[in-house]
């Protein structure tokens, strides 16, 4: 026992129950199973001792433990490598696949939560240290609060909105509104999308949104999130009954095809509308130079 | 080289129009031809694409 003791006692704690917070199972379903919290918990834990130690080895003037945060950094770029493997690997066997982009926002985000883990340890020690225990229970407050605005993305509701549509066909032609999905031969499948399918019409609110939606990672996300949360009507074998999104390509809106099996309007448009928006398909072409030199001219 | 869609066979009640690579399948009337790519659609996982109410073919995509 030292004076070191408790201070990083209490880092490791606070650290590992951020994680633990930050590990939340919703309808994504990942993680699944006791073992993959484990796998997480223990990494927390581990990111938590490394946030703690790192000041009271600063302040006893060992500054070469810093480097210790390097192996950090490195073990944690690891678990980013470990959730996209498994994640890639189990996409094969789902009916409507994650898609890459999906998965390399999850990997990232359990990347990213080591890093808040190791922040929240590194600040609660250093107020304990500095100051007190009081001073270090105001601190994980504030970090509680940091951690929620991080974990919380913008959802595809703020950014477009949801119109339900009928599906119809012209022909072989399958359509949602005017945005042509795809042909369907057999009359008897024709009956069974009508008859199971809907239509969504996602409008974008501004410019910038046009090209997030249109990015096909994002949009291969709706498609998973409403299959996982309405069930999908469609199994190995059927490739006509796909769920599929497809642009109109005038003014940036997306035709959204869905084959739920549980046909809940409202529902739906909740779910879409609740979809992450994917960080890698976010765009922002009013933040280019050519753009802001005419909203300048304007 | 990666072959991403490929049309693995043709129905027709037309026999007139086609010809070529894929299997052709010639069928009598429509309610045959409908019966044929349904079977076909199950049987090499592909979608019935409808060119005209006398044509068929099917795609792997």
């Amino acid at each position: 026992m030292n004076e070191y003791t408790y201070p990083i006692l209490f880092g490791v704690v606070v650290g590992t129950l951020a994680r633990f917070i930050m590990l939340r199972t919703d309808y994504r379903q990942y993680p699944t199973y006791l073992h993959g919290k484990v796998i997480h918990l223990a990494l927390g834990f581990i990111a938590a001792g490394l946030g703690s130690v790192a000041v009271p080895a600063i302040m006893d003037k060992e500054f070469t433990a810093v480097t210790f945060l390097t192996i950090a950094a490195s073990q944690f770029r690891e678990v980013r490598n470990m959730e996209r493997n498994t994640l890639t690997e189990l996409d094969g066997y789902e009916l409507v696949p994650r898609g890459n982009s999906y998965i390399e926002g999850i990997a990232i985000a359990f990347e990213g939560r080591n890093y808040l883990v190791i922040f929240t340890s590194l600040v609660t020690t250093l107020c304990y240290l500095v100051w007190n225990i009081g001073a270090a229970a105001i601190a994980t407050v504030g970090c509680y609060f940091v951690i929620r605005k991080f974990m919380s993305g913008s959802t595809m509701k703020q950014i477009v909105d949801i119109e339900f549509k009928e599906l119809y066909f012209e022909g072989a032609g399958l359509y949602v509104d005017n945005i042509y999905i795809m042909n369907i031969g057999l009359p008897e499948r024709q009956k069974e999308i009508l008859k199971y399918g809907m239509g969504f019409i996602l409008t974008p609110k501004n410019f910038d949104v046009r090209s997030t939606i249109a990015n096909l990672g994002q949009r291969q996300a709706i498609l998973h999130d409403v299959s996982v949360s309405m069930g999908v009507f469609r199994d190995s074998g059927t490739p006509a009954l796909s769920p599929l999104i497809k642009r109109d390509l005038d003014d940036g809106r997306i035709g959204v095809f869905v084959l739920p099996q549980d046909k809940d309007v409202e529902k739906a448009k909740q779910v879409i509308g609740a979809v992450p928006v994917l960080e890698n398909a976010i765009r922002m072409p009013s933040e280019s130079k050519v753009s802001k030199k005419e909203g300048r001219n304007k | 080289m990666n072959i991403e869609k490929v049309v693995l066979s043709i129905i027709t009640t037309n026999k007139q129009k086609v010809s070529g690579g894929a299997p052709i399948f010639i069928c009598e009337t429509k309610e045959e031809m409908d019966k044929v790519a349904a079977n076909l659609e199950a049987i090499i996982d592909g979608i019935s694409h409808a060119l005209s109410d006398e044509l068929y073919i099917i795609v792997k995509h």
